[in-house]
């Protein structure tokens, strides 16, 4: 029987096919608080709330509206139900509407209407909320991008974990062909993997400053992983990011992407995420622990965007107290955000012609102390006039040589504004700003031209900054300087100068010969004076330890020597605790020791370990591909470990957060070192006979398996007697006597014959 | 030379330049500034002065290819690529005599065990048979191919060549019965066995203890026993290597062999089974392995070729002598020396001397001294040979 198309059963294609609408409520909002009007200005009504909407980003139409209307007295209600396309659109719209000035006596009051539906139907009667359990830290977790990952696995988890470990070890992060190690650094016996994330796609690591998170850059945004399992712990989706840079203390985040920001169409909205409005910028300021979006900036300027100029990193200058950041418009003005809010503080910038380059005075431990007492002081309100104010925060800038005005150097308050000390320079090339890391001096190393502008040489102008009205001290040089250190926490500093021709214009196999000098303060008469020099090195960076005292020279990025040097500069003093008052009594200069030189083939970066023992250098193959891998050193130049690697790329200790020992509890660890030297000596003593016990047993077995292996083959070959057929070993018993002659010339007499 | 292992008591972390001498110069061990530091911080040294220096052998013009003691080891046989083989004394480096004939690079040589005959093969496609005593050539079979590898069997009656593969020639495995009566001349042309090793080509081989049964080692990193009667394949271990093998060395008693790899690996076989027994990965690709007799050593050689060396830094070329311990399969020392990568290594049977030879044409013959022998590395134990 032929069947006709009507008879055919599409019942189930139907089912399969038919479309779901949406009858729910949830793209519904209730708006509250619109003028009550009578019929005639009902239309123009609906036409100012459709632009007000609209306004805000989210268009409606007016049939999207619908007002209820009291029939008896002839007037609207006062409220309105607003329908929309989506969940998603009636969501923006109440973010965006809630609490909307409509005008000057009515403002909206936007709920959804799912919402009062439920508040209707409230419970009247209380119930005591059942006591969660307490989780000290939850990270919003976002469905896109990324695949989520267990809520309940990343809390709890102290971020600062790795400072507890009972043998007080550091880590390292190694990062080489696809791989991350995170490594413990410790005395041999204890160094060991500490973990091998599978952390994948990505750019390169980094530590945050303090060392609580460690960074990876994908291509989807940055994300930070802590404590010690290595969860993830926050993400930054800036796509395309390449540089990133962490606040001081950790708050903040700066990342930088060269590829302007673009924000595709139905992209994610929220705080966390890049709004139209940053669309074709490329810096963003992001909040750490909530991982909100703060702001972006462009790093195009106005008036050329097409010369393209080196890029400055950090591009965003952080001041050390987290408060402030400020960026510079060369030549124009520097810009100050006040934190968390980013607002330019004071609603303007520092507008200062022809500015090139500024600096934050760094914050000391004195500083720190007293920001703290200033704080508690402020909590307790009356005993705030009893306590040292702190010092404010100060920032450096230089402006260079203009027709009539010499360049200058000026060291500014802040948030005063206030110039505390300005220092006009003349005949200059160019400035570098350098402050002590305590932030009680500052070196401006100007370099400057003769009249001529032929030849090139530098002047140091040193700032006491903790003295009264800042005392400025020349120190003069002959020579280029192309390196300059100061000694942390210390009052002396570490030059590489340069007489070289080739300088300048560096070329393949060139290796260029410089000069080492340390100058440290004077206390009587207040003038950096000359410690020692060193002459024809071909050192190029000088690395402090982060204690102060060592100090490293090497030879970076040539391919023909890459010599280090470990020097001490106080090797007459005893107890490094007690120097100041000793080392006027000492011979000037006496206490430079070199303690040991080492080499790492073409080294590529030189890097000390937090605690300033230990020293790691390595050999990146982001520079070059000869030899890579890292090596560690202690600080006499010894060599600890040394690990060969090819495609070996990155490695970084992790830093180390400051000390919450105050000044008297480190004072009596110092003086009770040896009670605690006594109990560590006694671990290694146990650990050592530990270690050499169980490799005396390694390689017990291993002899006792070859031995085994040996007998067993000698017995398959020449039966059980172990001998063979004798004529070799007869051989060898027939001696044959050699005579040989050796001839030896013990003195050689010449005698003139007078005959 | 200077080896002194007696101090590295409990162990030895980290391999270290044992010997730092230049080019046949006396030189000069400086020590290391010791800082003024704690007493229990202060590093051990490691090495000791010595009168022992090395002796360079100047005999050849260009790269060694191999060098070989005979079963006294009062002589040392040495080919290169400049045609030419030398004899030398081992006690003091005396050239005693060169065996002149060959008109391409001398590739391979091997002595008798009573240093009677001696047979080399070289890139003039011949094989050639000399009388040690008078270096009078006693007779050459010819081939089409070079010949990369001769060795003679334990008793000398049978001497076994590998010819290179090339102009459509097989690589080739030939024995051929030497006739020891009378003045040698007098030699069968034909080879007893013959037969073409199926795979990749053969680079070097050895007759193991059992008789007819070779050992060879390939270009593929391919280890194999073949009986030569029937050319057949008896045993494979077609992973010992992943790349070109370049040396095989037996022990004494042939029980185990020691062979090396551009892979940079060395390793120790059953000489029966061809298991591995010990593996030895170094950072560089290795042309020789030797075992030392009556000492738990082996010494690697080796560097990058000339050709992949662009920077030529001295560093950069690796080219050291490398001892390893045999058992704990650890890098205990270096000796340094040589400008071009390491192509030959032979160890006295007595093992009281080692030369090695490179790619510079140098010869670099060390005489172990008392420390070498007297060192009790990672304390006391009887390991057997």
């Amino acid at each position: 029987m032929a069947t006709t198309v009507d008879d055919i059963d599409y019942s189930d294609i139907e089912a399969k096919y038919q479309v779901h609408y949406d009858d729910s409520f949830d793209n519904m909002l209730v708006v509250d608080g619109i003028p009550v009007i009578d019929k005639s200005k009902q239309e123009k009504l609906v036409a100012k709330i459709c632009k007000e909407f609209s306004r805000k980003g989210v268009p409606i139409k007016p049939e999207d509206i619908f007002l209820p209307w009291d029939d008896a007295k002839g007037k609207s209600q006062g409220f309105g139900f607003v329908e929309f396309r989506n969940v998603d659109d009636a969501n923006l719209a109440l973010a965006a509407m809630h609490n909307h000035p409509f005008d000057a006596k009515h403002q909206f009051k936007v709920n959804k209407f799912t919402d009062i539906e439920r508040y209707e139907k409230m419970d009247e009667t209380y119930v005591e909320p059942e006591a969660e359990e307490y989780t000290p830290r939850v990270i919003r977790s976002s469905p896109l991008q990324y695949p989520i990952v267990n809520l309940a696995c990343f809390s709890q988890e102290h971020l600062r974990a790795w400072l507890a470990d009972a043998q007080g070890r550091d880590q390292y992060v190694t990062y080489r062909g696809e791989d991350v190690e995170i490594w413990w650094h410790g005395k041999p016996s204890q160094s060991e993997l500490a973990t091998k994330p599978d952390w994948k796609d990505f750019l390169y690591v980094a530590w945050s400053p303090l060392g609580t998170y460690i960074a990876t850059l994908h291509r989807q945004g940055v994300r930070l992983w802590g404590g010690s399992s290595w969860k993830p712990q926050q993400r930054f989706a800036h796509p395309l990011v390449k540089l990133i840079d962490f606040s001081p203390c950790e708050q903040y985040l700066v990342t930088w992407s060269n590829e302007p920001i673009v924000v595709p169409e139905g992209a994610p909205q929220g705080p966390q995420y890049l709004s139209p409005d940053d669309e074709g910028n490329n810096i963003a300021v992001w909040d750490i622990k909530s991982g909100d979006l703060l702001r972006t900036f462009s790093t195009a300027t106005e008036d050329s965007p097409t010369a393209k100029k080196q890029l400055q990193w950090p591009a965003l200058k952080w001041s050390p107290d987290d408060k402030y950041v400020a960026r510079v418009t060369p030549g124009q003005m520097i810009s100050v955000h006040e934190l968390p809010s980013m607002y330019l503080h004071g609603k303007k910038s520092l507008k200062i012609e022809g500015v090139v380059d500024f600096e934050w005075c760094p914050q000391g431990d004195r500083d720190r102390e007293d920001a703290e007492k200033d704080a508690v002081s402020a909590s307790n309100g009356a005993a705030a006039k009893t306590a040292k104010k702190a010092r404010e925060n100060m920032l450096v800038y230089w402006t260079p040589e203009v027709v009539n005005q010499p360049a200058r150097v000026t060291l500014l308050g802040f948030p005063s504004r206030a110039i505390l000390r300005q220092k006009n320079l003349f005949n200059v090339t160019e400035c570098k700003l350098y402050w002590q890391n305590q932030g009680d001096f500052l070196c401006v190393k100007v370099d400057r031209h003769t009249k001529t502008k032929k030849s090139i040489f530098c002047n140091l102008e040193i700032f006491r900054v903790r003295e009264k009205d800042y005392p400025v001290e020349v120190v003069e040089l002959k020579d280029t300087v192309t390196d300059f250190s100061w000694e942390p926490k210390g009052e002396r500093f570490a030059i590489v100068s340069s007489n070289d021709p080739n300088l300048g214009n560096p070329g393949p196999g060139i290796t260029i010969k410089t000069d080492v000098s340390f100058y440290q303060l004077e206390h009587g008469k207040n003038d950096f004076k000359l410690l020692r020099t060193l002459p024809s090195r071909t050192s190029n960076a000088i690395r402090w330890s982060p204690r102060g005292r060592h100090v490293v020279l090497a030879t970076v990025g040539s391919s023909s020597k890459s010599e280090l040097e470990f020097w001490d500069l106080d090797f007459n003093v005893e107890d490094a605790g007690r120097r100041e008052g000793q080392i006027s009594k000492e011979e000037w200069g006496s206490g430079i020791q070199l303690l040991g030189t080492a080499d790492h083939y073409a080294l590529t970066d030189v890097e000390w370990d937090p605690s300033g023992r230990y020293l790691a250098t390595h050999a990146s193959s982001w520079t070059h591909t000869l030899e890579n891998g890292y090596a560690i050193w202690d600080f006499r130049g010894q060599e600890i470990t040394k690990q060969i690697q090819d495609r070996f790329k990155q490695f970084i200790w992790r830093p180390r957060p400051r000390t919450l020992l105050t000044k008297d509890q480190q004072r009596q660890v110092r003086k009770n070192l040896k009670e605690y030297s006594r109990t560590f000596d006694e671990d290694d003593a146990a650990e050592e006979s530990n270690v050499s016990a169980e490799l005396v047993a390694l390689r017990k077995r291993l002899v006792d398996e070859w031995n085994a292996w040996r007998t067993r083959s000698k017995a398959e070959f020449f039966g059980e007697g172990g001998q063979r057929n004798g004529n070799r070993t007869d051989a060898k018993a027939e001696k044959e006597e050699i005579e040989v002659w050796i001839d030896e010339v013990i003195d050689q007499v010449e005698e003139e014959v007078l005959e | 030379m200077s080896l002194d292992l007696g101090d590295l008591v409990p162990k030895l972390e980290y391999p270290r330049i044992l010997d730092e001498y230049g080019s046949g110069s006396v030189a000069v061990l400086t020590l290391p500034t010791v800082p003024r530091t704690p007493k229990s911080s202060r590093k051990r040294l490691y090495f000791q002065r010595s009168s022992m220096i090395p002796i360079l052998l100047q005999g050849h013009e260009r790269s060694l290819t191999q060098l070989k003691f005979n079963a006294e080891g009062d002589l040392l046989f040495s080919c290169s690529k400049d045609y030419v083989i030398n004899m030398w004394y081992s006690c003091n480096g005396e050239r005693a005599g060169t065996y002149d004939g060959h008109n391409g690079s001398v590739w391979t040589v091997d002595v008798d065990l009573q240093s009677r005959f001696l047979v080399s093969g070289a890139a003039d496609n011949t094989l050639r048979l000399w009388n040690v005593a008078s270096g009078q050539c006693l007779y050459t079979w010819e081939f089409s191919t070079s010949v990369k590898r001769v060795a003679f069997n334990e008793d000398g009656t049978q001497v076994m060549c590998v010819t290179e593969q090339r102009m459509g020639y097989p690589s080739t495995i030939r024995v051929f019965d030497i006739n020891r009566d009378g003045d040698g001349t007098n030699q069968a042309e034909q080879p007893l066995h013959l037969f073409n090793p199926v795979g990749s080509k053969a680079t070097v081989c050895a007759f193991t203890l059992t008789p007819d049964i070779i050992i060879t080692g390939h270009t593929s990193g391919k280890v194999a026993l073949y009986n030569v009667q029937t050319g057949e394949e008896i045993e494979r271990n077609e992973c010992a290597h992943h790349d070109h093998v370049t040396d095989l060395q037996l022990s004494n008693d042939r029980t185990y062999c020691i062979t090396s790899s551009r892979d940079r690996v060395a390793r120790i076989h059953d000489t029966k089974t061809l298991g591995v027994i010990k593996t030895y990965t170094t950072e560089t690709p290795l042309n020789s392995a030797a075992l030392a007799p009556t000492r738990p050593y082996v010494l690697l050689g080796g560097g990058l070729e000339p050709m992949s060396l662009t920077v030529t830094h001295l560093r950069q070329g690796k080219f050291e002598t490398r001892f390893w311990h045999k058992v704990y399969e650890e890098e205990v020392g270096r000796v340094k020396g040589h400008f071009g990568p390491i192509n030959t290594i032979a160890v006295h049977p007595a093992g009281t001397c080692y030369a090695s030879g490179a790619e510079d044409g140098f010869i670099r013959l060390h005489h172990f001294d008392d420390s070498y022998f007297k060192a009790q590395p990672y304390g006391a134990v009887n390991i057997e040979e």
